[in-house]
């Protein structure tokens, strides 16, 4: 019973963090907390064994996106606009529990965590585990798969990533360059 | 940031220490978590903690618009190159096998390469963001 105690601990913690992310209206203090949650997220990825996305999630959601979202904050204002209809409504709230009944109800369907004879793990992955050391021959198997099983999909991801950059020139990388003509 | 000498000194002492982690989990990704996505993004934030304690200026000398896009763009050009010279060798696009007589060391070659390219174009985007940010900034004034 008690190793469910760090697990509801950082559950408890995630949900503080997403309610004061919702309540806030400061948007530094909101990105602060946003990195906060994905570092609360990637301890969660760490129990549940997930090290590589617990890594990723550390990186790139705490780190790197808690910067470039303070530099957008700093583009566009720190204050989030007052909202004119601030009412309460029954009917969201209506809404919201159902939508969050259904889902608990859902999970009682769901296989248990870790489960060998679950879905997920009868489908490919035996297979990749299996199969990879002597296919691609590197002790980690998530690089495998990223890199050659599901190459064309991080080959999107990288073109994405790219897009991205490309994009946020187009957009914002004019006036940088007139000044630098201008020099 | 000219004015606070804690930060100056420790980003200073830190920097080379980010950068050879990046380096570390961009080689170790076959070994241990990581690859290089996360390299990517560790090595972009070692040069954003220095930007941001010493300026803009400073990184800009070091990385000009135009080689950071070279180096966006060369990075996924690796990637798709490396499936095109699969595809000369008499594989499938991305079958990386083909790379070398012994299969597993061809996919030891294409996975390195592939993620190579994958740090590349991510430390350079992620600095080319910040760096497009903080100039459009500076050249707008625009703050509230």
């Amino acid at each position: 019973m008690i190793f469910v105690v760090p697990d509801v601990l950082l559950l408890a913690l995630l949900l503080a963090t997403a309610f004061a992310v919702a309540r806030l209206r400061n948007l530094v203090a909101v990105v602060m907390l946003l990195g906060l949650y994905s570092l609360l997220m990637a301890l969660v990825w760490v129990v549940l064994d997930a090290v590589d996305v617990a890594f990723t999630e550390a990186a790139v959601g705490a780190g790197i996106t808690t910067i470039l979202m303070l530099s957008g904050v700093a583009l566009t204002g720190r204050e989030e606009k007052p909202r004119k209809h601030r009412r309460f409504s029954w009917a969201s709230l209506a809404i919201v529990l159902a939508t969050g009944a259904a889902l608990i109800y859902a999970t009682s369907d769901m296989p248990r965590l870790g489960d060998p004879n679950a879905p997920i793990h009868r489908h490919v992955a035996p297979r990749y585990i299996e199969d990879s050391p002597r296919e691609i021959g590197i002790p980690n198997v998530i690089t495998s798969v990223l890199a050659s099983y599901r190459g064309y999909d991080t080959l999107g991801e990288t073109v994405v990533v790219f897009t991205a950059g490309v994009s946020v020139l187009v957009l914002l990388g004019t006036s940088a360059r007139r000044r630098e003509d201008e020099e | 940031m000219n004015e606070f000498i804690v930060l100056r000194v420790v980003t200073k002492a830190l920097t080379p220490f980010i950068l050879l982690f990046g380096l570390y989990v961009q080689t170790h990704g076959d070994f241990g978590p990581g690859g290089g996505f996360q390299a990517g993004v560790i090595f972009a934030s070692a040069f954003i903690l220095y930007g941001l304690v010493f300026g803009i200026g400073v990184l800009r000398r070091v990385f000009p618009a135009r080689l950071l896009l070279l180096l966006a763009g060369l990075g996924v050009l690796i990637y798709a190159g490396v499936g095109i010279v699969t595809m000369f060798m008499g594989g499938n696009y991305l079958e990386y096998a083909a790379l070398a007589s012994d299969p597993a060391f061809g996919n030891h070659i294409g996975i390195w390469l592939v993620e190579l390219g994958v740090g590349m174009t991510v430390s350079s985007v992620m600095v080319t963001i910040f760096v497009t940010f903080a100039d459009f900034k500076a050249a707008t004034g625009r703050s509230r």
